[in-house]
């Protein structure tokens, strides 16, 4: 545990432009990475009820 | 947490206390086993009990539940009301439906949106408007792009004025509204007997319970019990408030031809039209709820991390030891 927090201080603490960089990166994958696992957890629940869900049986092909 | 004691009381134990001391005489010789440490002990249960946060809680117990009740019930427990209303002039209570977007989880059933707009459109438009929709609201809910631009090119709109100044017909675009059936509130009025049809746009969020009033209005109406007499042009419905309502019945079992095949009884065309207003009155519904999952999924966890952080950060305080080294009495 000590060890893993020393790796992080020294990589990610120790220069300021790393670590606000890190918290940056970090706050966008996250919201990403949330964003869709809710997304897939509410497409799953609501599966067959959504437009994406019918909307192939009224997209016309385009000829 | 409510029974937590003001710093107050805490006073008010110390006193008590020294007043024991005081007393410890005459305690001593009614109960001569009891110490001072026991009497103290009662006095601070006497004192929770006297103490102000156990007034408020109390209070704070009784209005809450009175509250509770009436907004459950509508009216207070054990007394007895007197109404010049009777039920029939309140209307019906409908029932609660099982709407497909009810739970906090669901989202709405865009299949039953885009039947419900045929609905709508073949016989609800007829008499009554939806302002607040436009032609572009339906593309990605219930239509394609395409689509909605054929059913708009339909419609005729007047636009203009034209370089001669003059106004001009032309046909519908994305961005129009869906067209009203009358150009004003008195032709309204005239073609339907003096009632004014409502615009249909926020109606399930402009009645009492929504959706499954206007639910049960459309498939409510029955002949009237013996004995009400209903005016010319009238009709019966027990779910509208006062009873008598100027719209006939307008849904039939096959009224609509459904082009999914669904069968198109009266309770299926109204639960399609019900829950195509219902999405109309509140188009953010799906992303609200999904707004509200993540919310609660984040802001739980902070919760959990802040009081995580602050035991952490006072276990070292709490946890402490205070000794009390009594100097050493050196005169002897
Ligand atoms: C023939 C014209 C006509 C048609 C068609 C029609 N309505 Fe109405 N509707 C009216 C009139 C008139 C009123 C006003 C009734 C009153 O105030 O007594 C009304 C009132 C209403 C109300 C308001 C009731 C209230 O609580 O004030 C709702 C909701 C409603 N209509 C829904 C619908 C729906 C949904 C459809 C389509 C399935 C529909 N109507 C079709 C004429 C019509």
């Amino acid at each position: 545990m000590a060890g893993f927090a020393n790796l992080f201080y020294n990589t990610f603490v120790r220069r300021n432009s790393v670590y606000v960089t890190a918290i940056f990166g970090s706050a966008f994958a996250f919201g990403v990475g949330f964003d869709t696992a809710v997304t897939s957890v509410w497409d799953k629940w609501n599966q067959g009820k959504q437009w994406k869900d019918i909307r192939d049986k009224y997209i016309q092909d385009e000829e | 947490m409510l029974f937590r004691l003001p710093a107050s009381s805490l006073k008010s134990v110390h006193s008590l206390k020294d007043v024991a001391a005081n007393s410890s005489r005459l305690v001593a010789r009614r109960t001569p086993v009891r110490f001072a440490s026991s009497s103290s002990a009662s006095s601070t249960v006497k004192s929770v009990l006297d103490s102000r946060a156990a007034l408020a809680s109390a209070a704070i117990a009784t209005v809450g539940s009175i509250a509770w009740y009436t907004h459950l019930y509508g009216t207070l427990p054990f007394v007895g009301q007197v109404h010049a209303n009777s039920p029939a002039e309140e209307g019906l209570h409908p029932p609660q439906y099982p709407w497909s977007h009810n739970g906090w989880l669901d989202s709405y059933d865009h299949a039953s949106i885009r039947r419900g707009y045929q609905v709508y459109r073949e016989v609800c438009a007829a008499c009554h408007s939806l302002d607040r929709i436009a032609w572009r609201n339906l593309v990605g809910v219930s239509h394609t792009a395409d689509e909605a631009k054929a059913m708009a090119e339909e419609v005729e709109y007047e636009d203009g004025p034209n370089d001669q100044g003059e106004m001009f017909q032309r046909p519908g675009k994305l961005s129009d509204y869906l067209p009203p059936p009358y150009p004003n509130e008195e032709a309204a009025r005239a073609s339907n007997q003096g009632a004014l049809p409502p615009d249909l746009s926020l109606i399930t969020k402009a009645r009492h319970s929504g959706p499954d009033y206007v639910f049960a209005l459309l498939t409510g109406y029955r002949d009237p019990p013996a004995g009400f007499e209903i005016r010319e042009g009238m009709n019966y419905n027990p779910y509208f408030p006062g009873n008598a309502i100027s719209m006939a019945r307008v849904l039939f079992d096959e009224l609509v031809e459904y082009e999914d095949g669904t069968p198109a009884t009266t309770s299926q065309l109204a639960k399609d039209v019900v829950t195509f207003l219902n999405w109309a009155a509140e188009p953010e519904h799906d992303e609200r709820k999904k707004a509200g999952i993540k919310a609660v999924i984040l802001f739980s966890s902070l919760t959990l991390i802040s009081l995580y952080v602050k035991r952490f950060k006072w276990s070292v305080i709490k946890n402490r030891k205070i000794f009390y080294n009594p100097p050493v009495d050196k005169t002897h």
